[in-house]
């Protein structure tokens, strides 16, 4: 019998191959490893980026030691991803949506969120989440990527207004093995979402590593999977985070799409301070990331600018921590909400199948107040 | 006016209030060309775009997040879920989101969303199509859980949810879906929410219902209706919030009450009218409040269906006991 005829179509072939880009423009010693960005060349906007981190660590301190003194309730620090969070907060336009997750203050305050709001919250009020600043941007978070969902619906309500705008979702590594977080991706690719989604990975949910929460090479590859491109950064390196994040941005805005951006990092604190890191992490690995941390890294690379030395740094320094002091006060000022206020804003209006339970509230409060 | 059934009702309603209102949005799994499933949706993709009645993916808890996070822009989606048995992962978002976002932010953003699903039994459907879990929305804070027995209500109650500045439950009783044509006004008229509706006066005995087992407790206070009893007949339709008045001042008047519900029997939201009753009108019932509800068993599939499912004959035999006892 001849052999059948072959033809060239026939054999095996790539149908479709991808690779993951990582972007660093800084190494850990403020050294420059590649042609820089514009604004690395900007000493004005790098010090004010760095105020910001700056800001946000003595944020940060002074929220762990009053959650220390019994004045604040369990807190999660930024430690050590402060770069990622005020690349964020700094690129974006007043006009786009954060869908936040809950430790990215350094966003949240260049969003116009103010401290004595963040404290608010962790503190144990609602008003906390009633933003001043930026009205549309959705409040923290707590079920980790139940947020992600919502920045799809964010992001689908600004393309069907047709509106130049952009939403941003931040979240965990851990958050990338949810569903949620699946899903949106899957719907961004399919509706070309004006939406960009930042992962801040920092090696650890609670205490789950990377390596345990996945076999995937990179988080970045899973946009991949959902049709869109996903690409790694240093997120200790502000400039690369910033770079990235800004080309991301603009492609959104102009029509583009999606793109996820995957920040390296660490978590240099407890996952929170109800957490204690020391049960399932060595000190070495700790130390040993110290070494990279964001803040160092762009003082560095300032001070190799000639645009920073040590007076300008404690000039900063006490500027931060008169501001943050100052939200303090008004935090500890705030007097708590009415308890009644449980009741307002449940809907609209509220229910007379609800008004006695209101009634019963005021009068237990009456009967409190008599004896 | 025109005949309308049930899910008829549900299409005019939608189309009504896309025609009305530009932030009125429709999303879900096959809602667009086909239509949706059962076609409630049908025609409206032709008629208002592509952007406006939107096929998703195939994932729940995107349809409900997506829904929330368009709903605090402003817009006001109306998600269907294509059946209630699939609904369970977007409870996530409705129960930590939908419900609470304006209550976590005082009132700075809010979620005017519906979130529509299909639901019980009585159709032959498939495993996981035919149950009904109304009650577990019912627990909820700051939900509304509306629930229609008939063209009329669906359509006037659907377009007051969806006016409804809150997140709203939608639930659609499909057997019900075909069963009987009504005349239906389409000039945009909403029903209120928050009220229950007395459909039958009556003096011995209130029967309170939802959905499609209305058809039944109608049914039933027909035949009983013959041997003399007087059965006032009452619809929840809005489970969250509960307008317990209305039933409160038809049992002062009768002074006994069944309740009937295809769920399951324990922690139904039966158990809450029940509850509401002892607490509220104890000195005005004459007997115990009765329940006819399903079996606390998992639906079975639909070769066993029937005996799931609560009768006519069940309705009656508890208004009996009820008229006899003391
Ligand atoms: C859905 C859900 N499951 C579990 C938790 C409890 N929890 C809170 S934070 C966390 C880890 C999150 O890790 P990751 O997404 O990497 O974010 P990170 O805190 O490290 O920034 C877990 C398991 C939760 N909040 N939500
Ligand atoms: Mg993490």
């Amino acid at each position: 019998m001849p052999a059948p005829k072959r033809n060239k179509e026939d054999k095996r072939k790539t149908v479709a191959s991808f690779d993951i880009r990582y972007t660093r423009y800084i190494d850990k010693d403020g050294q420059v490893v590649g042609v820089l960005p514009d604004v690395a060349k900007d000493p004005d906007a790098l010090i004010s980026l760095y105020r910001a981190m700056v800001l946000n660590r003595v944020f940060d301190q002074k929220a762990i030691a009053l959650q220390r003194t019994g004045n604040l309730g369990t807190y999660a620090s930024s430690l050590g991803q402060e770069a990622v969070f005020v690349a964020v907060g700094a690129v974006m336009k007043q006009q786009d949506v954060l869908v936040p997750y809950y430790r990215e203050y350094g966003a949240q305050l260049l969003r116009g969120v103010t401290m004595t709001e963040l404290l608010l919250y962790w503190g144990g009020d609602e008003r906390g989440m009633d933003y001043a600043g930026p009205r549309e941007d959705l409040p923290i978070c707590v079920p980790i990527a139940s947020q992600i969902p919502q920045a799809a619906g964010v992001a689908l309500a600004m393309k069907y207004r047709r509106e130049p705008r952009v939403a941003v979702t931040m979240f965990g590594d851990g958050a990338t093995s949810k569903g949620d977080f699946y899903e949106s991706a899957n719907a961004a690719g399919a509706w070309n979402l004006p939406l960009v989604f930042v992962v801040n990975n920092n090696q650890w949910a609670i205490s789950v590593s990377v390596a345990e929460q996945t076999h995937c090479k990179t988080l970045a590859q899973k946009a991949i999977a959902a049709g869109f491109p996903g690409e790694q950064v240093d997120g200790n390196d502000i400039i690369a985070v910033f770079d990235r994040f800004s080309a991301a941005m603009e492609k959104a805005r102009n029509g583009g799409g999606p793109t996820l951006i995957e920040a390296i990092t660490y978590r240099l604190s407890d996952h929170t301070t109800a957490d204690d890191a020391s049960r399932y992490r060595g000190d070495e690995d700790l130390s040993a990331n110290w070494e990279n941390e964001p803040l160092k890294r762009l003082r560095q690379y300032l001070i190799g600018m000639e645009c920073w030395d040590q007076r300008r740094e404690e000039q900063l320094r006490k500027s931060c921590e008169l501001e943050v002091e100052q939200a303090i006060h008004a935090y500890l000022d705030t007097p708590p909400a009415a308890p009644e206020s449980m009741f307002e804003y449940l809907y609209a209006n509220l229910p007379a199948a609800l008004t006695s339970q209101r009634e019963d509230l005021s009068r237990r409060l009456k009967d409190r107040c008599q004896s | 006016m025109p005949e309308l059934t049930l899910i008829e009702a549900v299409n005019k309603a939608l189309a009504f209030a896309l025609a009305a209102d530009d932030n009125v949005v429709i999303l879900g799994e096959d809602v667009g060309v086909n239509g949706g499933v059962f076609r409630a949706t049908v025609g409206l993709q032709e008629r208002f775009g592509a952007e406006r009645v939107l096929d998703t993916p195939l994932a729940e808890t995107l349809i409900a997040g997506v829904a929330v996070g368009m709903a605090s822009q402003g817009l006001r989606p109306v998600a269907e879920i294509q059946f209630m048995g699939f609904i369970y992962s977007a409870v996530d978002q409705i129960l930590n989101h939908a419900s609470r976002l304006r209550n976590r932010t005082r009132g700075r953003l809010s979620c005017p969303m519906v979130l529509r699903a299909p639901y019980g039994g009585g159709i032959h459907a498939p495993e996981h199509h035919s149950e009904s879990y109304e009650a577990m929305f019912a627990h909820i804070p700051g939900l509304r859980v509306v629930i229609p027995s008939s063209p009329a209500q669906a359509y006037g109650l659907l377009l007051a949810s969806i006016n409804d500045p809150d997140p709203v439950v939608f639930l659609e009783p499909k057997r019900i879906y075909r069963l009987v044509k009504q005349e239906v006004g389409d000039n945009g008229d909403t029903l209120p929410l928050d009220t229950c509706y007395t459909l039958r006066e009556g003096s011995d005995v209130t029967l309170v219902s939802w959905g499609a087992m209305l058809h039944e407790t109608q049914q039933a206070a027909e035949q009983v209706a013959n041997d003399g009893i007087s059965a006032e007949v009452i619809d929840v339709a809005t489970l969250k919030p509960l307008d317990m008045h209305t039933i409160l001042d038809s049992v002062s008047k009768t002074g006994r009450c069944v309740i009937v519900h295809e769920a399951a029997r324990t922690a139904g939201f039966g158990a809450e009218i029940a509850a509401q009753l002892s607490e509220h009108g104890l000195l005005s019932l004459l007997a115990p409040v009765k329940r006819v509800a399903g079996y606390d068993t998992v639906m079975p599939l639909y070769r066993l269906e029937e005996y799931y499912m609560p009768g006519v004959d069940q309705i009656t035999a508890a208004v009996r006991e009820v008229l006899e006892f003391g």
